[in-house]
């Protein structure tokens, strides 16, 4: 007995309505007539009720028989045939006069006198059409089609109720024109369980429950003695969303937040840059494949930049024969010109060029990271961006190895959901030892390529720096762990900018 | 990168013995190479572009068989004297200078061997030979050239045969314009009043490098055992280099080699030189940058395991390998003979200071002002159109081109950022509104930088619903102001792509920093958009200066 107090209480004005109509009712047209609601609303008031185990609501379907347009019309002014033929009992009609004479529509003659034929109620004699002796008698008895049609105007008729000689008329006018029509409906009734059969016979006070608590309330204290109506906890509430940051940036400072725990020091710098810096200072040979037009972005004004003085000149030599660095260098001739080229970085390896050329010894040692922009000449598709953002990290240490490499990715690596790292060699023309870095994918159960690293040549070193220090070095991919957390197959997505996608897509967690 | 294609019984043959698949594809991934596939017997391997001596199935296997074990330590690749010559005639100075020659003997070609000899050639131009620029290879039927040959330069009207896959003589510039692969690498003589070529002391053209050889010279058959190898190009080195890789695979097919003497007009060299070439290195160097203390006869072992030799404090490098330049080098491939999945990870305790970009902060702190406005963050490129940027906004602004972009899209810097964000909104017409969104990005103009370019971050704002206008946005800057403890200055300001008397021009510390307005519906027509827009631009780099100070 207490549920049901509770069940009372918690009900909706709705429902407060509705239930004691149940009593008695069973069928959805019945409740609302009963309720005076109108049927949406009623129909709430019985899911509600329904799922609080007072009813059940059995749905199901039925094809009904009503009138269509016309048939609705015949019925007040008459089938054109029996008007055809009334017509007639006036006197014989030329044939060409029949549809003026008998009030009907242009379109209807040729059915009418197809009937009247079959019938054997009307002669035609050269042009002109005379009633027949059936025919009168057919005038005057009420048709089967008749019949049918006063019966559809006085309710609904189910296909399956027709008798037989109904079904006969139904078939005959279902073939002319918009006379009735069949159509599906479904069909909504209630049983009430035992629970509602209580329900349904309880006494339902109105005057004490509140529905919402308002300011009005609270001013005058009308709340007092009032029972607020039980809320369905449960309920489906329409979908809000709120303003946040993208999901990139949210992935982002996530990433930044775990260099910087790890003592490390945030790097900047332009997205155009020189060749020179891009390429040149890391030890990237002139004729490298990388440096055509294909993989980069150059610009047409301004196509080149200056080259930062002295430094230059020992990078010339670097690669030229190797200069100071015990190296042999690439051979050949270095181009100033080649090296002044603009571009957009390629990688943000350009800021650790940048960064190692501003350190002094006594920096050392130092760590540095980027999480920034680079840019690939990719026709965008599923799997290629344009613009691309690289986590960039470097340690520039007397002491740094490549245990420590290792170590420093697997502690990234696990921050970002992959706790199994493993780096093969690889190469890159800036570092030696150079090693592609995967992780393994938790569910899939297989390595994927995220990045390269290595430590850095001392040609790249030793005209940035003066001094030969090993520099661990990092370069990884972020777009596709990302993709993988928020669950995006096409790559484009990311930056897509659809608002929709933005608003509702989950917060990154790790 | 390029890939090969090796076969694994052939493979197991060089080796010398059978390797289980799952071995192979571990080692192939271990040593440095990359595994792209296994179809069959046939084995797919990326090469990374440092290793062109691994471009062949006998390169690939001579480095497999010492990695796993089964032949260590230097390969002796023996060098007979052949006493034939080629002379450089002084002509060719200034279109290929250099060549460099040798002759292996005894070889017994089939067809899969023509097939290996054929994917060498192709895998070296396009890496080591940078697409023949750097160097260009040809391979001779031996029995058919009469030494000495001679690297020559001729007019190209006066050179005259018939090329590969072709039914007639034809001249210099006849392959040039007509010869499939004239036509391909043509632009390698494109303005030379000479062309290089190779003849023999009957005066037959052997091939015009680096475009073709001769169908009567220049292609090797079933019969063929002895050949002529010659590489073409600017650098000696690479050259000798180049052929030394393609000896070596030839002797490991069973070949004998035999040198010939270069005659250059200044000089005499003999090639190929197969010695190896001694590398002094310090075992406490590899040591530390390793991680790993080695003894001497560890380091000995690992250089084994990589071909080289070793002789006390040095390595043998082998005359094939062309990547070694340092002792940095010889630290890799110890590392990789170590083994990169053995190394112990390792955090070292070295406190540092970080420190987060101030002006990074800065940004964030005011995207979070924004959040807290109910306004959405979106991310848009960098790269976007000039009709965006300019005709569509009505503006005249000026946008840094690429040189070579790769989509009418893409092809400009952009040089502000409210056309990003009308691009967002047009797109979204179908979303529900309001449509409140900002972003912050760089944005690009010509200045007084060392590329010529000046860039700047910038925060645009747009408010986009029924009734956005300049109360709106205003409210929007106020309060960001009022956050930032910042007074500014507006004053009215002509701005084509917003409504004539409703744009204003900010200023903080006498310096224009953002502006502000309701969007022309001009504008609003060229984007197709329905929707009043109100719209805000600040440069976060300039406030962050003038608030700084």
């Amino acid at each position: 007995m207490a549920d049901l107090k509770k069940i009372i209480e918690g009900l909706h004005p709705l429902e407060r309505k509705t239930l004691p109509a149940l009593a008695g009712c069973s069928s959805l047209p019945d409740i609302t007539a009963k309720t005076k609601l109108k049927e949406v609303e009623v129909m709430r008031a019985l899911q509600w009720l329904e799922n609080k185990g007072i009813l059940k609501i059995k749905k199901g379907l039925k094809e009904v028989v009503v009138l269509d347009k016309n048939g609705k019309e015949y019925l007040e002014k008459g089938l054109p045939e029996k008007r055809v033929l009334k017509a007639l009992t006036k006197g014989d009609i030329l044939l060409g006069d029949v549809v003026k004479k008998a009030g009907i529509e242009p379109g209807e003659f040729n059915v009418s006198l197809g009937v009247l034929k079959k019938k054997a109620a009307i002669l035609i004699d050269g042009k002109t059409v005379k009633i027949t002796e059936p025919g009168k008698k057919f005038l005057e008895k009420e048709s089967f089609e008749e019949k049918l049609l006063k019966k559809l105007s006085e309710r609904e008729v189910e296909l399956k109720e027709l008798k037989d000689e109904e079904k006969f008329a139904f078939d005959n006018l279902s073939k002319r024109k918009q006379i009735i029509k069949s159509s599906l409906l479904k069909l909504v009734g209630i049983e009430l369980t035992e629970l509602g059969k209580k329900a349904a016979n309880e006494k339902i006070s109105e005057g004490k429950t509140a529905d919402r608590l308002t300011a009005s309330m609270l001013k005058t204290g009308a709340w007092k003695g009032k029972t607020f109506r039980r809320y369905d906890v449960k309920i489906n509430v329409p979908e809000i969303t709120g303003a946040k940051r993208h999901f990139i940036s949210q992935a982002v400072e996530y990433i930044r937040k775990i260099w910087i725990e790890m003592g490390f020091k945030e790097m900047k710098g332009s997205l155009v840059q020189t060749a020179f810096w891009d390429l040149d200072a890391l030890f990237v040979p002139q004729d490298h494949p990388a440096r055509q037009m294909q993989d980069t972005y150059y610009l047409k004004d301004p196509a080149a930049g200056k080259l930062p003085s002295p430094l230059w000149k020992k990078v010339k030599e670097v690669h030229e024969n190797g200069g100071d660095t015990g190296s042999k260098g690439w051979g050949g001739k270095w181009s100033e010109e080649a090296a002044k080229q603009n571009l957009l970085r390629t990688h943000t390896t350009v800021l650790s060029a940048q960064t190692i050329s501003a350190l002094k010894e006594s920096d050392l040692p130092a760590k540095f990271f980027s999480v920034a922009k680079v840019f690939r000449n990719e026709a965008l598709d599923w799997k290629h961006l344009f613009e691309l953002t690289q986590v960039e990290g470097i340690v520039v240490d007397p002491k740094a190895n490549m245990k420590y490499l290792k170590g420093y990715l697997k502690e990234f690596f696990a921050k970002m959901g992959y706790p199994d790292v493993r780096i093969r060699p690889g190469h890159f023309p800036y570092t030696e030892p150079s090693a592609e870095v995967d992780v393994l994918h938790p569910e899939k159960n297989e390595w994927i390529e995220l990045g390269g690293s290595g430590i850095f040549r001392p040609e790249v070193v030793k005209p940035l720096l003066g001094i030969e220090v090993p520099v661990l070095a990092w370069g990884l991919g972020m777009e596709r762990t990302v993709s993988e957390y928020f669950k995006i197959n096409d790559i484009r997505e990311l930056y897509k900018n659809d608002l929709r996608q933005i608003r509702n897509m989950k917060t990154w967690m790790r | 990168m390029p890939s090969i294609k090796i076969n694994k019984e052939v493979v197991e043959k060089l080796v010398g013995k059978k390797v289980p698949i799952d071995q192979l594809k571990d080692r192939i991934s271990m040593l440095g190479t990359d595994l792209e596939g296994i179809e069959g017997n046939e084995i797919s391997v990326e090469i990374f572009p440092n290793r062109p001596d691994l471009l062949s199935e006998q390169g690939l296997a001579r480095a497999l068989s010492s990695f796993i074990g089964a032949k260590t330590g230097l390969r002796k690749y023996r060098v007979g004297k052949s006493g034939e010559k080629v002379i450089i005639d002084k002509s060719v100075k200034d279109v290929r200078p250099f060549t460099a020659c040798a002759i292996v003997k005894g070889l017994k070609f089939d067809d899969e061997k023509i097939k290996e000899i054929i994917q060498i050639q192709e895998k070296l131009h396009v890496t080591y030979g940078r697409n023949r620029k750097k160097c260009a290879i040809g391979v001779y039927p031996y029995e058919k050239i009469k030494p000495p040959i001679k690297f020559i330069a001729k007019k190209p009207g006066e050179i005259k045969f018939q090329p590969l896959e072709a039914f007639k003589e034809m001249t210099g510039l006849q392959i040039l314009s007509q010869h499939p692969t004239g036509r391909e690498y043509g632009y390698l003589l494109e303005g030379k009043d000479k062309f290089p070529i190779f003849v023999d002391s009957t005066n037959q053209v052997l091939s015009m490098p680096p475009i073709i050889n001769s169908e009567q010279t220049g292609k090797i058959t079933e019969k063929t055992t002895d050949v002529f190898v010659e590489c073409s190009g600017f650098d000696f080195d690479v050259l000798h280099k180049c052929l030394n890789i393609i000896a070596a695979a030839l002797a490991d097919m069973g070949g004998k080699i035999y040198s010939m003497e270069l005659s250059y007009p200044d000089r005499k060299v003999t090639t190929p030189n197969l010695e190896p070439v001694p590398m002094k290195f310090d075992t406490k160097y590899i040591s530390r940058i390793i991680g790993v203390d080695f003894k001497e006869s560890e380091i000995k072992k690992y250089l084994e395991m990589m071909g080289y030799g070793y002789e006390k404090g040095k390595a043998l490098v082998p005359a094939y390998r062309a990547d070694v330049m340092h002792p940095i080098d010889l630290a890799e491939d110890i590392c990789i003979a170590y083994g990169y999945e053995n190394l112990k990870e390792e955090i070292p305790k070295v406190a540092t200071n970080a420190e987060e970009d101030k002006f990074y902060v800065f940004k964030d702190r005011i995207a979070n002002i924004f959040v807290g406005l109910g306004i959405l963050e979106v991310k848009t490129y960098h790269l976007t159109s000039k009709e965006n940027q300019t005709k569509k906004m009505k503006s005249d602004i000026s946008v840094i081109e690429l040189a070579n972009p790769n989509s009418k899209e893409y092809h400009v810097l952009r040089a502000w950022i409210i056309p990003s964000l009308m691009e967002v909104l047009a797109g979204n017409k179908h979303n529900e509104y309001p449509q409140h969104i900002f972003d912050i990005g760089t944005i690009f103009k010509k200045g007084k930088t060392d590329t010529g370019v000046e860039e700047a971050d910038r925060l645009g704002v747009v408010l986009c619903n029924e009734k956005a206008d300049f109360t709106e946005i205003k409210q929007v800057l106020d309060y960001l102001m009022k956050m930032l403890d910042v007074k500014y200055e507006i004053e009215e300001t002509d701005n084509s792509s917003f409504i004539p008397g409703r744009a204003g021009r900010i200023s903080v510390k006498g310096k224009n920093v953002a502006y502000v307005g309701e969007i022309n519906p001009e504008v609003l027509t060229s984007w197709e958009m329905q929707m009043p827009v109100a719209a805000l631009e600040i440069n976060l780099t300039d406030l962050f200066e003038a608030i700084k100070k």
